[in-house]
């Protein structure tokens, strides 16, 4: 009942082969260039905004609308950011690599038959 | 004063009980009707065939997420702390990207049911197993005993139940119901349960929410406003940052300590994980975290107004007189909203959320148990499914138990911080092995062990010799210790929360322990992991009923 066992009828020399295929290995440079960078900027952008809650709180206290503060507005950012990176990697995904995964796949599957 | 020392005022028991008897009628009916349908194989009962689409479980998630300890105290902290208990709702909601980036689809593309399938994909299975096992059910075995305790204390708000025995019975038909889901419905059943809960509590939360904005003009500022001038002298502390975590610079670092937990933690949960199992590709894994996203983003922006509304409409010196303090806020605004009624209905659908999500974590680790332990480790994959099934059926009905027996002992005690607890075992122990598995070709068997095992003991140690444990000075108004144990004092270390020094270490250890043995990576099963992960290829498909 092990997860191998339920692997399509390709021999080990057939993942590799897709593995080095120029489509996959682009296929692995889109999805990489796009979750690395914007994983760093979200966790950066977050450790920004506990910093500045922890040690600058009376910049955070700053009134700006009524009773709304700087740090509510950037509590509010970090949702508004956390909403459109989820809109724009959904985004890049559909466009950018969906459709060459399912090439991949669709050969890699087809082809072993 | 004497109804406001038993209970919550206004609240009528039975009203509360009977619409909470409701939800469960209606609930386990829904449970037999979905289980009807089921197949008897291994993957209806774990992941419901996979059959689930993307919005579906992407509801489920976030019924399975959004548990008691975030509706009722979330909204308390902010009522009583202000901003600071504003802090944990964006560490919750930001925690996702870690999911939607990096592991959803990955995982649901090389995976069947479980962690330990993604973590032994590709290294010596048994050990593997048996490591991402143990660090499974440590963390479903804390996150279970924090929400049955909190059930405990539930029932003396809510049903006005302060006699521990009676308090322990109510407690013992929670844990009944939740191993009926889980034992008749399997994944299918929990996850309806999951799904109407979670419709409930964000509806209900919503409703609320409109509620309060209404009284106020619709104006935020007024909201707050009206905090600031209820709170009197420490009124305005309540709109920045340090009212809790400010007082000492320990107690800033632990609160980025904290802040580092949750936001890594979350998708290194095992019950959040196996829900990516619960859809037929990972196209639909990506499209169920996006509407989780949402949902919990729009939970904790209501969480939001309803703090603040707390803390406006009912006062802090109320809540804090109130049984169960914080975590009264919510009912108590429910009361001055909607009374007796409003208030019956919150207090059903915070009965529901502890029911929901222990249910799914009592599905996740008898999982674990039976897949990884009993299927792959003790009969070396050479098992029935229908064994497994057995087995895993068995370890529900054991593990429910130990939730009803842990949930009655613990019921009183101070055990809120067994969720921080869970989640720093989850971002330190889970997701340094999970990401390294997924990207790092190097990775081997000894690295996966070191980093589990490593982080699940420095996790545990430090919070052992931590001041949640022992060594808090005295509250002088109540007389006793915050921390859990009284009069003892065997702590040296400075921090509530081991995050900040446990997640990093387990990265180290999974570097060290890869680098350092003489293991050498299997490459062949690497290249199959990476291209099965990133185009889906022979991944698990739904089952067509």
């Amino acid at each position: 009942m092990s997860t191998t066992e339920s692997s399509p009828p390709v021999g080990a020399q057939d993942w590799e082969t897709v593995r080095s295929s120029p489509e996959f290995q682009d296929l692995r440079r889109r999805l990489r260039s796009f979750v690395f960078p914007l994983t760093g900027v979200f966790l950066s952008w977050y450790l920004l905004y506990v910093l500045l809650a922890s040690y600058a709180p009376s910049f955070m206290a700053v009134k700006v609308l009524g009773n709304i503060n700087i740090g509510l507005v950037f509590g509010l950012l970090q949702f508004v950011s956390t909403f459109a990176i989820t809109a724009w990697y959904v985004r890049y995904a559909d466009r950018r690599l969906d459709p060459l995964a399912g090439k991949l796949r669709d050969e890699i599957e087809g082809g072993s038959a | 004063m004497t109804v406001l020392a038993q209970g919550v005022e206004g609240s009528n028991p039975l009203l509360n009980i009977t619409i909470f008897g409701l939800f469960v009628v209606i609930t386990l009916a829904i449970v037999i009707r979905v289980s009807r349908r089921a197949t008897s194989g291994a993957s209806d009962f774990y992941t419901a065939g996979g059959g689930f689409s993307g919005a579906q479980n992407g509801v489920a998630i976030s019924g399975d997420y959004l548990s008691a300890a975030s509706f009722l105290g979330i909204a308390g902290a902010i009522a009583l702390n202000g901003y600071d208990g504003f802090l944990y709702s964006v560490g919750f909601l930001v925690a996702w990207l870690v999911a939607l980036l990096l592991v959803a689809e990955l995982l649901r593309n090389t995976g069947k049911f479980t962690m330990g399938d993604v973590l032994a994909f590709r290294m010596r299975q048994r050990p593997v197993r048996a490591a991402a096992a143990t660090s499974t059910l440590a963390v479903s075995f804390f996150y279970l005993l924090a929400q049955m305790a909190g059930a405990g204390g539930l029932v003396a708000l809510l049903l006005n139940i302060t006699d521990k025995t009676q308090q322990g019975i109510v407690i013992a038909v929670v844990g009944a119901v939740m191993i009926a889901y889980v034992l008749i419905g399997g994944m299918r059943g929990t996850t309806w349960v999951q799904i109407i809960k979670a419709v409930l509590l964000i509806a209900g939360a919503g409703i609320m929410t409109v509620w309060v904005l209404g009284k106020f003009g619709m104006n935020l500022s007024s909201v707050l406003a009206g905090a600031v001038e209820r709170g009197g002298q420490a009124g305005e502390a309540l709109l920045s940052p340090g009212k809790q975590y400010g007082k000492s610079e320990i107690s800033r670092i632990d609160f980025i300590s904290l802040a580092l937990a949750l936001v890594l933690g979350t998708a290194g949960l095992p019950h959040i994980l196996m829900r990516f199992y619960t859809v037929p590709t990972a196209k639909e894994a990506r499209r169920s975290v996006v509407w989780a996203i949402w949902l919990i983003g729009l939970f904790y922006l209501f969480t939001l107004v309803l703090g603040y509304g707390a803390g406006a409409l009912v006062g802090p010196d109320a809540i804090k007189k109130a049984p169960g303090a914080a975590n009264s806020a919510a009912p108590l605004l429910a009361f001055e909203l909607g009374g007796t009624v409003l208030l019956g209905i919150i207090a059903a659908v915070a009965f529901a959320t502890i029911l929901a999500v222990v249910a799914g974590l009592t599905i996740t680790a008898s999982a674990s148990f039976a897949h990884d332990v009993y299927a792959n480790v003790i009969k070396k994959g050479t098992t029935a499914p229908d064994d497994e099934i057995k087995v895993a059926r068995i370890t529900a009905v054991v593990i429910g138990i130990v939730a009803i027996l842990g949930g009655i002992l613990a019921n009183g005690q101070n055990i809120a911080f067994l969720v921080a607890l869970a989640f720093a075992v989850a971002a330190s122990a889970n997701l340094p092995t999970i990401l390294y598995s997924l990207f790092w070709k190097r990775f081997n068997t000894s690295g996966a062990l070191w980093s589990i095992y490593g982080g699940l003991a420095i996790t545990l140690v430090l919070i052992i010799f931590s001041p949640v444990v022992s060594g808090k000075p005295v509250d002088p108004v109540t007389g006793r210790s915050p921390s859990m144990l009284q009069d003892v004092d065997f702590g040296w270390f400075p921090l509530d929360n081991p995050g900040l020094v446990s997640i990093p270490l387990s990265f180290l250890l999974g570097y060290l322990g890869t680098v350092l043995s003489k293991d050498n990576a299997n490459e062949d099963k690497y290249a199959e992991m990476e291209v099965r992960s990133l185009t889906g290829a022979g991944a698990e498909k739904a089952v067509s009923h």
